[in-house]
């Protein structure tokens, strides 16, 4: 056992000791990201990992994060809710958080690729991006 | 009748069936064989009955070198599915839950994976002794169909638990039932047949001891 | 979701004009007429994926599916139950990914969430049925009584009549809840009603099972998700249930399993073991039996699930589980008071051996007395 799991001010904190012990999975998901990346240089294959189909233990999952730490892009998402979109420090790896309208992680995923699919704009939003641009343009002559 | 049907039907009436034939069983044949008293010596005693029959029940449990010469396959494989056996029933903690459960006390566990290793070494030394058993021509030939129903019924808990355990083949809830019905089984058929001998070891080591040491010799 | 809900003062042939329109959309020009872009869709698609405990591989397939996926009708039945699993449901954590879902069904009939009651709810599901005949999902929570009829009723109808009449049309019946799947409470021994399962009376239409007391609100949102993305029912396990929410043992993914492998278990709930989270097993866990997805999709927001709060599984996915013989007794220990069998046993065999002992003793003593001496002209003969 290392040691207990620091308390934070103002937040209740259960005595459930955090380590290797608890499961043996954040080792080996760490290990899976390094295959995904030496893939990624090798044949260009991107991957996306579900955190939320592995068993982590209290602590694991802030575990992972903070080994994989934030790197230079950390990018922010307004749809439905916050995303936040953020390289860690290895770069061609991602974390992406999706949050509902409460605040609430939806869904967590660790993505290994150059740019996660959801930061470049879609297809159906730029069509729908020039029309309207077009529509405001042809509405609005005067005033631009 | 659901697997989880089956199961409360043999952690509950199934177990509570097995519990009483195998207890009344063993009782009865006890009473029998004791009461039915011995014919009595009219020979003078030179020596105690007492020391002779105590000290034969432990000192059985080593086997003489020309024994041991004789049948060690037998004897090897022998005291290896019995520790097995002692291990995975008495040693493993589901199951000594189930003992405290019945007599109100426990003792400690040992961990999982040394359980898992001796069921393993147990099912293997007790296919090692059916296969030397067959292959023999002596052995065969002294083998009843009792003999191969008592073997079978005591390698089907520890092949049945160690599938239960590793949830192999079926869902978890029919490997346990079917890991408890064959416990079962082993329980009902005990009294009745030489599985007796856990019990009946012991009285016939010290009738043996007994008799040598009231003639004053050693055994 | 509530349009014929909430839309009381509506004559019944405005609503499902209404109905139609909607029905005609697919789900893509539904959510593209109300703002939503694609990359909110993306988003939703990728959650939706992660709920149903799929492969992130998959999440482009199924916003293909979901894009091109038109409205289904759900009509929801409540028979002998506690309202739990729609509580579990109205409180899934994802509101707004749910909220999308709903808006992609048109939920007709629900006595509890709908407004109206009585003849006019009743007509609500009439029309839904007579409109979307053969089409509709139909989500079933609570179990039957097959004892008298009068134990469960609605608008004077009995359970079972209202069951076999909604389910003639439907495409495919979601049983939500363990009564509904396996009978559950009502039909924990000694089952005064006489409980039923929606199984036990419908052959001859596609059922998931969902049970759970209450199931998991993503499981039975990930559930009806599967049907709107695929337009069929998911795979399932030997007693109906959705393989990739069932498909592994509570036991299996459980994050104290390694305690469980090294024998390091908590023996009360409150020793030292207890609070290094160890396992329950000893506490009367019923996780190595349970097949759920708990372990995984938690609860509330995926914060935490029983047995990460300490408390040991008490099964409640599986059939039967209230007669388990206590959710406090380990899975190995008897059901039955054991002891007790064994004192009252050991008694009467012990009389019984002792008679039988007896009987042998005077048997021998008879045959012995019944000797006679052999003499040499005996042997001469």
């Amino acid at each position: 056992m290392s040691e207990v799991a620091t308390p934070v001010s103002g937040e209740i904190k259960f005595n459930i000791q955090v380590s290797d012990e608890l499961t043996q999975n954040v080792k080996p998901l760490l290990h899976e990201i390094k295959h995904a990346l030496e893939s990624l240089i090798e044949n260009g294959d991107t991957s996306i990992i579900d955190l939320r189909s592995i068993p982590l233990a209290p602590g694991e999952e802030d575990r992972i994060l903070d080994t994989l730490g934030k790197g230079e892009v950390q990018a922010k998402l307004e749809s439905l809710g916050l995303s936040e979109i953020i390289e860690t420090q290895y770069a061609g790896v991602w974390v992406v958080t999706h949050y509902n309208d409460d605040g609430n992680i939806i869904s967590r995923f660790i993505e290994v690729t150059t740019m996660p699919s959801i930061l470049s704009s879609q297809t159906e939003d730029v069509m729908a991006a020039y029309s309207s641009l077009t529509l405001d343009l042809d509405e609005n002559q005067e005033t631009i | 009748m659901s697997e989880i049907e089956f199961l409360n039907w043999v952690r509950g009436p199934g177990f509570q069936i097995a519990v009483i034939i195998f207890i009344a069983g063993v009782i009865i044949r006890f009473a029998e064989i004791l009461l039915l008293g011995r014919k009595t010596n009219l020979a003078e005693a030179k020596g105690s009955e007492m020391g002779g029959g105590m000290r034969t029940i432990v000192t059985r449990s080593v086997p003489d070198k020309s024994t041991l010469k004789r049948s060690a396959f037998t004897i090897v494989a022998g005291y290896i599915f019995h520790i097995g056996l002692f291990v995975t029933i008495f040693l493993f903690a589901p199951h000594i839950l189930l003992f405290k459960d019945l007599i109100g006390f426990g003792w400690p566990s040992v961990p999982t994976p040394v359980v898992d290793a001796m069921a393993v070494v147990s099912i293997i030394a007790l296919l090692a002794i059916l296969v030397h058993r067959m292959r023999d021509n002596v052995l065969r030939f002294i083998t009843t169909k009792e003999d191969y129903v008592v073997w079978l019924l005591t390698i089907l808990p520890l092949i049945t638990g160690y599938m239960a355990f590793h949830r192999i083949g079926m869902t978890a809830p029919t490997l346990l039932a079917i890991h408890i019905l064959t416990v079962e089984l082993l329980l009902v058929v005990f009294p009745f047949t030489k599985l007796m001998h856990a019990f009946t070891l012991v009285f016939a080591r010290w009738y043996n001891g007994a008799i040598s040491g009231y003639r004053g010799v050693e055994s | 979701m509530t349009d014929r809900i909430n839309n009381k003062d509506k004559s019944p042939a405005d609503l499902v004009q209404l109905e139609k329109s909607r029905l005609d959309k697919t789900l893509g020009e539904t959510l593209r007429s109300q703002g939503i872009s694609r990359r909110s869709f993306l988003k939703f698609c990728a959650a939706t994926a992660s709920m149903m405990a799929m492969s992130p591989a998959m999440i482009p397939k199924i916003a293909h599916a979901l894009e091109n996926a038109r409205r289904p009708s759900v009509i929801w039945l409540s028979f002998q139950e506690c309202t739990g699993c729609t509580e579990s449901l109205t409180r899934a954590h994802a509101s707004t990914v749910e909220s999308l879902i709903f808006d992609s069904i048109s939920l007709d009939y629900h006595h509890t969430l709908q407004a109206a009651a009585g003849h006019a709810a009743e007509e609500a599901r009439e029309i839904a049925m007579e409109e979307n005949y053969g089409k509709y999902l139909l989500v079933v929570d609570g179990s039957i009584p097959m004892d008298n009829p009068g134990y469960s009723t609605i608008a004077g109808i009995s359970n079972y009549d209202m069951l076999m009449d909604t389910a003639k049309g439907a495409a495919a019946i979601i049983a939500v809840g363990t009564c509904a799947t396996y009978g559950g409470i009502p039909h924990a021994d000694p089952n005064p009603t006489g409980a039923v399962s929606v199984g036990d009376l419908i052959k001859d239409k596609p059922i998931i099972n969902v049970p759970g007391c209450p199931p998991i609100p993503v499981v039975i949102t990930g559930v009806l998700t599967h049907f709107l993305t695929f337009g069929s029912i998911p795979e399932l396990d030997h007693i109906g249930r959705p393989k990739v929410f069932y498909g592994q043992s509570i036991h299996d993914r459980c994050y104290r399993r390694p305690f469980y492998d090294k024998g390091l278990f908590a023996e009360t709930f409150d020793d030292e073991g207890a609070k290094k989270g160890w396992c329950l097993y000893k506490l009367g866990c019923k996780g190595p039996t349970t097949y759920n997805a708990c372990a995984t999709a938690k609860w509330n927001d995926g914060t935490s699930f029983p047995i990460e709060a300490g408390h040991p599984c008490i099964g409640c996915s599986e059939p039967d589980f209230w007669d388990g013989g206590g959710f406090y007794k380990a899975l190995s220990m008897p059901t039955a008071n054991i002891t007790e069998t064994a004192i009252y046993t050991a008694a009467g065999a012990a009389a019984a051996g002792v008679a039988l002992g007896a009987m042998n003793r005077s048997k021998k003593n008879s045959a012995a007395a019944a000797h006679s001496d052999t003499t040499i002209d005996d042997l001469e003969k």
